[in-house]
């Protein structure tokens, strides 16, 4: 199991600190949440993990590995993947698809191979759909196999998109408001998808939520950032009661 | 038929190592997990049944124990249940959307020992009842996924060690299976299916082994099968129309069992399968249709007149089909013009081109659904029965289809109708009673013939006419009796209409409460710009209410009484709903409770002064968040 460590990492756009000094560590096997107001450089910190930004000091470790400078296709090899707030899915296709092509990178046959389909083609195809089809049915989208993404409601939609992370079979998974947009309904099943996850599965989990309720639930660990700074973390209790944090949210009186 | 008479002296577990024996290479059952369709021979079945009986065994399951399944459709509902009946033990099975009181009192009536459940939602029902059901031994499931806090418990145990306890037992003793499943009796009771009781805790009907293969034997001597016909089980395991099917015709005939993947997918499991024969309740033609017809009215011009004039030539001829009579050749000609260019890509759209046989039961269906379907080449039949003869002892032959009949008796089924108008049968596969209610089973055989509580006639072709239920049948103030649920009925036939009440037992008038079909309805507005956002919206808009006025209108000039006629009618706010016990699970109205629920509106419906009433709304969430809004029912009046 693999530490996720962001060391001092600051992250600036022109004059703007969007990240300051932000000290993160993701203990495998849990779920780790990212709080904090609009604007308080939750996204960013994903973005700095994932490789689409890199931040302008400090660094990040995945074990051994330095992400600092990486880019998004080597950090998603490293076994990271990630779940868009708003969702990069290709609406056009049905989510069988879109699943199957989330695992290209597992395709590594050659032209010849694809043009008799026979032997190791088709072998990495008949793997590739099999373990897609262990995410729908974890994911239960069993009755949306063959729709086209753009068709189904947006809680569906949501579904899909963190289902397409799975399909990269990560260790650590990231997933930024998977339940922005949903119902009570939708939220409840998407709760019980990130537990199984965690513990059937063994997913390390980062989560950046804003349904309070929900991250004090499932949350093991919890940071607390606020324009760009950590003002806080630890245990959901613990961050519940400091002080900071309840002005960070509330504001002064 | 001659031949396969000797079927009947075997149980279930003995039938099946017949069938080993006879085509033991042969697919007996199909599942479809992740995505791929699993198959299973008849030798895998029976290996399985083993494993599954002996494991019992094995945890201290014994002869005249039982088992209870709380399943969705898998192929373990069936191994655990003949497993069970192997080894001298009964089986039985609880509705999957029962909640967790039912199933306890369920449980401690039939004295449950092992319980079969096929999730974690399941599991967690049962787990949540556990101090009250001392007797339950163990509880077994299938599907590990959400178990992690009930691994450290001996209380629950997963499928697969059970098949591991049972393998072991056969190592042991390889003689010992074979041996308990010999001592088996056809007159075993092997089965209690429960009644849908519409008050009160449901009776357990026990079935024997004959009772469910006399029943595959006899409709299939009308309606012959073949060994290489298909069958997809997506009826609920604890209704007799399920059990009838993969007990009985599968059993009897040989025929294989297909399993969809999920509840949610199974229509489109059905048309990826193309079963050869199907059983089902109204609703699921009925939802269809409503399907066809909406995809037909999205479709392009040319296909839409195509549809449209090749529909009516399609009725003409299933007009001569259902009676028997042959068509003129030209009208021959142009139906099978039509079938080739419309009927049979539409049915083939519905996975229904290899159906020989669709029967539908368990309620009326409307005669112009009969047409419908019979015009589009599906041979739909309606059924009569109940749970105590085992789903179906009447039925209509081919090619002697009336949709206000419920066809005639199956060989070896009697028939008489009582003095008091009751309809009797007797057969092979009348069961011997309800379990551990000998006042009930009194009542229930008295004279040796099978009360069925509802009433009927035979009419001069032989047909059997189902009115109603003898006590549902209600009289008005002036003493004219009526059928409510057969005034429902015509309104249902309606499509704009999802649900309808009758009342007016004691009363002037007949009035109707009714449900606007949300899909039908909706589209129907959205066609004409009218808007809406929730079903209370739907239903309170004038231009609906003069929709369903101008229906109503329809029904009660086809009246065939005076006081058939609705008088007055309410749009109800919302979908009459099972969760909220105004419906039982079988999807029949629960109508004393409905009024009582609805008294307010009951009452105005019965005040002619009445045009509008504000009423509060009451919705309960299901995670028990309650909110009440203010709505207002208006109430029409007919002009008759």
């Amino acid at each position: 199991m693999t530490q996720l460590i962001v060391s001092d990492v600051t992250l600036t756009f022109g004059g703007l600190n969007a990240l300051a000094n932000v000290d993160i560590t993701i203990e495998p096997g849990i779920i780790t949440s990212i709080i904090g107001p609009n604007g308080a450089g939750k996204t960013s910190v994903l973005n700095c993990i994932s490789g689409f930004y890199h931040p302008s000091e400090g660094t990040i470790y995945y074990g051994e590995r330095n992400l600092t400078h990486a880019s998004p296709h080597q950090v998603s090899n490293m076994g990271i993947a990630r779940a868009f707030q708003n969702l990069e899915l290709f609406s056009g296709l049905s989510v069988l698809d879109n699943l199957l092509l989330a695992r290209h990178q597992n395709l590594n046959y050659s032209i010849f191979h694809a043009l008799i389909y026979f032997g190791k083609a088709s072998r990495l195809e008949a793997e590739n759909r099999s373990y897609v089809e262990k995410v729908i049915d974890f994911m239960e989208l069993e009755p949306y196999r063959k729709s086209r993404v753009g068709n189904l409601s947006y809680g569906v939609q949501k579904r899909v998109e963190v289902a397409r992370a799975l399909t990269l079979g990560p260790k650590l998974l990231l997933l930024d408001e998977p339940m922005a947009g949903m119902n009570i309904e939708e939220k409840e099943d998407i709760v019980r998808f990130i537990l199984d996850l965690k513990k059937e599965w063994g997913i390390t989990i980062v989560l950046v939520e804003h349904d309070l309720g929900v991250v004090m639930d499932i949350s093991d660990e919890i940071y607390v950032l606020d324009f760009g700074i950590l003002i806080g973390s630890g245990k959901p209790k613990e961050v519940a009661s400091d002080p900071k944090v309840i002005e960070a949210y509330i504001g002064e009186e | 038929m001659q031949e396969r008479e000797h079927l009947l002296q075997h149980t279930i577990p003995q039938l099946l190592r017949w069938r080993v024996n006879e085509t033991g290479d042969k697919v007996a059952l199909r599942e479809k997990d992740f995505g791929c369709w699993n198959s299973y021979t008849w030798n895998q079945y029976y290996d399985s049944v083993r494993k599954t009986g002996l494991g019992l065994r094995k945890i201290g399951f014994d002869k005249g124990d039982k088992v209870a399944i709380i399943s969705d459709n898998i192929p373990e509902t069936l191994y655990m249940a003949i497993g069970a009946q192997a080894v001298g033990g009964l089986s039985s099975a609880i509705y999957q959307t029962s909640l967790p009181e039912e199933i306890g009192d369920i449980l401690n009536y039939l004295d449950v020992k092992v319980v079969f459940c096929s999730d974690q939602e399941q599991v967690d029902k049962v787990a949540e009842v556990r101090d009250k059901i001392p007797q339950v031994k163990k509880v077994i499931y299938e599907d590990s996924r959400g178990m992690r806090s009930y691994q450290t418990d001996d209380w629950f145990m997963y499928i697969e060690d059970l098949y591991s306890l049972g393998e072991q037992l056969h190592q042991e003793d390889s003689e010992l299976f074979e041996s308990l499943v010999n001592k088996g009796k056809p007159d075993d009771v092997c089965h209690f299916c429960l009644t849908s009781g519409t008050t009160g805790l449901p009776k357990g009907a026990m079935l024997t082994h004959r009772n469910y293969i006399n029943m595959g034997l006899q409709l299939t001597a009308v309606d012959p099968l073949e060994e290489t016909d298909e069958y997809v089980s997506f009826l609920p395991f604890a209704w007799i129309g399920e059990q009838m099917n993969s007990f009985g015709v599968a059993m009897a005939t040989g025929i294989a069992v297909n399993f969809p993947e999920s509840v949610e997918t199974s229509m489109d499991d059905l048309k990826e399968i193309g079963p050869h024969f199907m059983f089902g309740a109204p609703r699921i033609y009925e939802t269809i249709r409503s399907q066809i017809w909406l995809k037909i009215d999205e479709s392009y011009l040319l296909n839409k007149f195509i549809y449209k004039y090749f529909m009516k030539i399609g009725e003409e001829a299933a007009g001569y089909r259902m009676s028997g009579r042959s068509m003129p050749a030209k009208l021959r000609f142009l139906a099978w013009l039509g079938k080739q260019m419309i009927y049979r890509p539409l049915v083939n759209q519905i996975g229904f081109l290899r159906l020989r046989r669709a029967y539908t039961g368990g309620a009326a269906l409307g005669p112009e659904l009969f047409t419908f379907y019979q015009a589009i080449g599906v041979n739909l039949k309606q059924i009569y029965g109940q749970t105590e003869i085992v789903g179906i002892a009447y039925m209509h032959r081919d090619g002697d289809i009336r949709p206000d009949t419920v066809g005639k008796p199956l060989p070896g089924t009697e028939c008489r109708i009582s003095e008091e108008g009751e309809i009797l049968s007797r057969s092979a596969s009348v069961t011997p009673g309800y379990y551990n209610l000998p006042e009930k089973t009194e009542e229930l055989l008295q004279g040796g013939w099978l009360h069925s509580g509802d009433a009927g006639y035979i009419d001069e072709d032989g047909h059997l006419v189902v009115i109603d239920r003898i006590s549902d049948v209600m009289h008005t103030k002036a003493g004219d009796m009526f059928s409510p649920m057969f005034l429902e009925n015509r309104l249902k036939f309606s499509p704009y209409i999802k649900e309808a009440v009758i009342f007016g037992d004691q009363q002037e008038y007949v009035s109707a409460l009714i449900n606007v079909d949300p899909i039908v309805v909706g589209k129907w507005a959205e066609d004409r710009g009218l808007s809406f956002s929730t079903f209370m919206e739907l239903s309170g808009l004038p231009e609906v209410a003069v929709l369903i006025q101008d229906g109503v209108a329809e029904i009660n000039k086809n009246a065939e009484q005076e006081h058939f006629k609705i008088h007055r009618f309410a749009l109800l706010y919302k979908l009459l709903d099972m969760d909220d016990g105004e419906l039982t699970k079988t999807g029949k109205i629960r109508r004393k409770f409905v009024r009582e629920k609805y008294s307010d509106i009951y009452e105005a419906l019965y005040n002619t002064e009445v045009t509008e009433k504000t009423v509060e709304a009451f919705y309960q969430y299901q995670d028990g968040q309650t909110t009440t809004v203010e709505t207002t029912i208006h109430f029409y009046t007919m002009e008759n």
